[in-house]
């Protein structure tokens, strides 16, 4: 869908991204994540053009996105910026309906979204719709940046930071309520973030930026088992890479026949949350449990070996 | 320090700081000095007669009572509401009197005899405007509230004219007898301010846009706008003649447009050249307050150059834009004044008029009403940039909330 290919862009001699090439299939959520200053926003501005590339090609859809002049490819790339940017002169409602308004959708119709996109990220449409920004609190302007990026249900969503002003609890749920849409419309989403747990919490796949450069772009599970530098190693917190791991998969995937004595665990809770109950409660086996019924049984041995490695 | 035990002190004295001085100026001018001048003619030294004796008889106790308690109640600390009364009193009890006191005053059947304020009325009136003025402030009115007392004031003011209270002032003898003169000059006036702002902003608003692209037009246009700025306007205005004058007499076609060396072109021209620095700098200034991320965010959401303008950029910048426009007005009423003396007309033609026959009257009937038409483009102006403010003042504590985002 998003075909990034050698992709530069300097700033006087120094080059903010460098040689960057990475392709993000349709539907999936790649998440990009470096340290500040490594190029995460640059390399997202030069895919809807805010920034132009020094040299390389991007395409989206198969499409040079030199192609169409910048004003029609950003109205399909919905864009949520670094610390929201939303238009101070305007209610939050107006600042959702910007781009269909741009686009030019009967009026009817961009209510009935601004609506529907204010519940999805509750807040409740009649206490918030008339609001000015000022009126907003940091996480609100956030999640209203995010609504006014989805408005138009673009294709093709670019996000940096979105969720930096929310604290951990709400970060969560609109990390939830951000794969639910994706999954609903199956957009394919590119977002910056310098935390690499929200990174391995949504992305499909993760790329680590270091300086400019790409140094690794894989599925979460690869890049945990096989950090490709010691940086995206630093990253990862070495400490925790087996606890990491073990949270990335759920009870069903390593489910055996079987029984165990004891209270069930739900089939759906991760590895890690399995391995602590198995340790808190002092049982190597545990029963699993799925629409009430049990299904299996999970045994710490197979927990530990999961944690070690990559099968 | 506390002077014993035995004698308590009231921490604060129950008196208004401003309301006090208003007060005091209020009553030494009705005291001391006279309310009325009193001349055979026009032109002739003035007896000078304070309110006792400028006031028919049995008028001069209720006038004097009614301006004393006014005053004192400005002295107490009362709310704004009873100040507001206290100066609208005055006020109508200071109009009223000037009136009735006119009609005592002149002789009738005499033509020539001429009756004005003197200084204690002008004091009189400054003390109890500017209390009116206070109050005003104290209740913090909104933009439309302003906006609806100054159509108050004006329709009061119409009200003691229509009346006919007014007829046998001095300034309103010299109007009785050019009536025509002064609605038509009052016109030009009005229109000449009018139309020099307006022009001012087409020319001004495209080329400061222009100018913030264009660096180089940016580097030459703004200081040569800065030295125009600084011609004295008496200079610019008589600079403009000969060049005209060549303009209507070379170029075909010129003088029947209506351009010529003196007139209403020069006067037009040189209100148009003080106005363009006010309104380009405040345009460059309004657009340089855009926050760039706004900018930025109009640009990621895919609006075009224009739209950017036209959605984002000018509705941000207004009301600084507007605050220059405000200068260009409030200074167009007064500089157009000096159009009186380029054959441009407006109510400069009074002024120089009376300066040249030495009939101060003559002068206050140009020089009143441009005062009035000053105070009420500035309230008036100050009321719309209120009005155009996105985000009202104190409530930059949440807009710096937000921004601290990460
Ligand atoms: N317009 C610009 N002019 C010059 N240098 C720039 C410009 N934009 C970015 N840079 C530089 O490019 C580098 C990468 O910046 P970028 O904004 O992409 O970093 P980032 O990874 O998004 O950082 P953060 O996590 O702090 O947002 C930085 O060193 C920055 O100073
Ligand atoms: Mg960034």
């Amino acid at each position: 869908m998003i075909e990034i290919e050698n992709v530069s862009r300097l700033y006087g001699e120094v080059a903010a991204v460098s040689h960057v090439s990475l392709d993000v299939g349709q539907s999936e959520i790649a998440v990009i994540v470096g340290t500040s200053g490594s190029g995460k926003t640059t390399l997202l501005r030069m895919v809807n053009r805010l920034v132009e590339p020094s040299s390389g090609t991007i395409r989206i859809n198969g499409r040079d996105i030199r192609d169409q002049p910048a004003p029609a490819l950003r109205r399909g790339i919905g864009y949520a910026l670094q610390g929201h940017g939303l238009f101070p002169h305007r209610t939050v409602a107006e600042n959702i309906a910007t781009v269909p308004a741009l686009l030019g959708w009967p009026q009817t119709r961009i209510r009935a979204r601004v609506d529907e996109l204010l519940s999805l990220f509750h807040l409740d449409p009649a206490l918030f719709r008339d609001r000015m920004p000022y009126e907003l609190s940091g996480g609100q302007s956030q999640r209203v940046g995010v609504a006014r990026a989805l408005a138009a249900e673009p294709p093709v969503l670019l996000m940096d930071e979105p969720f930096g002003a929310l604290d951990p609890i709400i970060r969560e749920k609109a990390q939830d309520d951000l794969a639910a849409i994706q999954k609903r419309y199956g957009t394919t989403v590119m977002l910056v973030t310098h935390d690499m747990d929200e990174a391995l919490r949504l992305g499909t796949r993760i790329g680590v930026m270091d300086g400019g450069r790409l140094v690794q772009y894989d599925r979460p599970q690869a890049i945990i088992a096989e950090p490709a530098t010691d940086f995206v190693r630093s990253l990862l917190g070495a400490g925790e890479r087996a606890l990491r791991l073990l949270s990335l998969t759920t009870i069903e995937d390593i489910l055996e026949p079987g029984d165990a004595p004891g209270e069930p665990v739900a089939a759906a809770l991760s590895l890690r949350a399995a391995l602590s109950e198995s340790l808190w409660s002092r049982r190597a086996a545990l029963p699993v449990e799925k629409d009430g019924r049990i299904i299996g049984r999970i045994t710490r041995t197979a927990l530990e070996a999961r944690a070690a490695g990559p099968l | 320090m506390s002077t014993g035990l035995d004698a308590p002190r009231p921490m604060r004295l129950p008196i208004d700081t401003l309301g006090a001085t208003l007060a005091v100026l209020a009553l030494a001018a009705l005291s001391l000095q006279p309310l009325m001048l009193l001349r055979p003619n026009r032109i002739a030294a003035a007896q000078a007669l304070p309110f006792w004796n400028a006031l028919p008889s049995g008028l001069e106790l209720a006038f004097g009572s009614i301006m004393t308690l006014a005053a004192l109640l400005l002295v107490t600390r009362v709310g704004a509401k009873a100040r507001l009364a206290a100066g609208v009193a005055g006020l109508i009890a200071l109009g009223i009197a000037i009136g009735l006191s006119a009609a005592h005053l002149a002789p009738p059947g005499n033509a020539y005899a001429r009756v004005s304020p003197a200084a204690g009325a002008w004091v009189l009136l400054f003390a109890f405007a500017l209390a009116l003025a206070d109050a005003l402030v104290r209740m913090r009115l909104s933009p439309l509230g302003r906006i609806a007392a100054l159509i108050v004031a004006i329709l009061v003011l119409a009200g003691f004219f229509a009346s006919g209270l007014w007829r046998d002032l001095s300034v309103l003898r010299e109007y009785a007898s050019r009536s025509d003169a002064f609605s038509r000059e009052l016109r030009v006036h009005a229109a000449l301010s009018v139309f020099s702002l307006l022009a001012a902003v087409v020319i001004g608003l495209p080329l400061a846009i222009a100018m913030r692209r264009i660096a180089p037009l940016r580097r030459v246009l703004l200081p040569a706008l800065n030295v125009l700025q600084t011609v004295p306007s008496m200079a610019l205005f008589g600079l403009l003649i000969a060049p005209l004058a060549w303009v209507a007499a070379q170029v075909p076609g010129a003088s029947a447009l209506g351009i010529a060396g003196i007139g209403v072109a020069p006067a037009f021209l040189a209100l148009l050249a003080y106005s363009l620095l006010p309104i380009v700098a405040s345009t460059i200034t309004g657009f340089e307050a855009v926050p760039a991320e706004t900018r930025e965010a109009a640009d990621a959401m895919g609006m075009t150059a224009r739209q950017k303008l036209v959605q984002v950029e000018l509705p941000l910048a207004l009301p600084v834009i507007l605050t220059g426009v405000r200068i260009v007005l409030v200074q167009n009423i007064g500089l157009s004044v000096i159009a009186g003396l380029v054959g441009g007309g407006g109510l400069g033609v009074f002024v120089f008029q009376g300066i040249s026959q030495t009939a101060i009257d003559l002068v206050l009937l140009g020089a009143l009403p441009t005062v009035a038409m000053s105070f009420a483009a500035a309230v008036l102006l100050d009321a719309l940039i209120d009005l155009t403010r996105h985000q009202p003042r104190g409530k930059a504590r949440a807009s710096a909330l937000t921004s601290e985002a990460p």
